[in-house]
């Protein structure tokens, strides 16, 4: 076994422990930290595949900022967890089962007799020069830019929906409307108390207590 | 030497995680919203396979965009999810019948 598959199966069954531990635990801050911890691995996994812009994306994007988001949310929110895992221990069985099946129905389809190194062996070494984040620009900015384009609108409509759909409206509203500052008075604004003159030694004796 | 069936069958078994992960926390919406980006890092890393065992940078390229969009779509995700605890103090999926269809 070779240094490469030895990583690939560390990695991949942390990747695997990680997912599990993600659907099963039941506090969603844990969750969240195990679903990071997920990204981190499979970032590890792109690495060994040389999409080396795309690891550091996964990590800077989605670990960095969706992932952050996430915890944000769920600290933020104050969840009565009880009655969230309702169900549970009723649909595991019949929930692992299928899923058991569906894996062995499609590792049967991905397996190493259609997938394995005969049939598809592994790609040429490339040459050492050969930088993945260049090419992947190049291409990002010529043959794809129309796309490029529609993924910067797709995200300024997510921060414009984000943005509408949490505010709040008229009631944290703290404007003055103009015709109502225009038409104001000295009277409203300023009160003029008329009291007799204290001494010195009462007033002072008055701000300390 | 990783044959290309060892990440297909890794991203089969992450995929398979979530979907039971959406069947078995049908109550919880952040755990939904969590298993729904396993399913959708399992997509990555099929296509990041298929893309360096092809030779084919394409496929890379819709990885791009494919984070691009999750990460849209947590973002309107999670502000429906704080807008919905805002008004009804639950995230609980049952306490949502209130949109009379």
């Amino acid at each position: 076994m070779n240094v490469e598959l030895a990583l690939f199966y560390f990695f991949s069954t942390i990747l695997v422990v990680a997912s599990l531990v993600v659907i099963t635990i039941r506090n969603p801050v844990h969750a969240a930290l195990s679903l990071v911890l997920a990204f981190v691995v499979s970032a590890g996994i792109w690495i060994l595949l040389e999409a080396e812009f795309l690891a550091i994306t996964l990590i800077l994007v989605y670990v960095g900022a969706v992932m952050v988001l996430f915890m944000f949310v769920v600290m933020m929110l104050d969840v009565d967890l009880v009655p969230l895992k309702e169900g549970f221990t009723r649909y595991l069985p019949i929930g692992a089962l299928i899923a058991l099946v569906v894996i062995v129905e499609l590792a049967m389809v991905l397996g190493g007799d259609r997938f394995g190194l005969e049939n598809i062996p592994d790609p040429i070494p490339k040459p050492e020069d050969y930088s993945n984040t260049k090419e992947l620009g190049r291409i990002l900015y010529t043959t794809y830019v129309y796309p490029f384009e529609l993924a910067a609108v797709v995200l300024v409509v997510a921060i414009v929906a984000a943005i509408a759909i949490t505010m709040r409206g008229s009631r944290q509203k703290k404007y003055v409307t103009p015709e109502f500052q225009v038409g104001v008075r000295r009277n409203d604004r300023v009160r003029i108390v008329k009291m007799a003159a204290e001494k010195r030694g009462a007033s002072k004796t008055d701000n300390d207590k | 030497m990783i044959p290309l069936s060892n990440f297909l069958i890794l991203g089969a078994i992450l995929f398979c995680i979530g979907i039971a992960g959406i069947f078995l926390n049908r109550k919880n919406i952040i755990i939904l919203l969590m298993a729904i980006e396993l399913m959708l890092l399992a997509v990555n890393m099929n296509f990041v396979a298929f893309s360096h065992y092809m030779g084919d940078m394409a496929g890379q390229i819709f990885v791009f965009f494919i984070l691009t969009v999750a990460a849209a779509e947590a973002a309107i995700g999670l502000a429906i999810l704080v807008v919905l605890f805002r008004n009804k103090r639950s995230i609980n999926v049952d306490d949502m019948g209130s949109l009379k269809g």
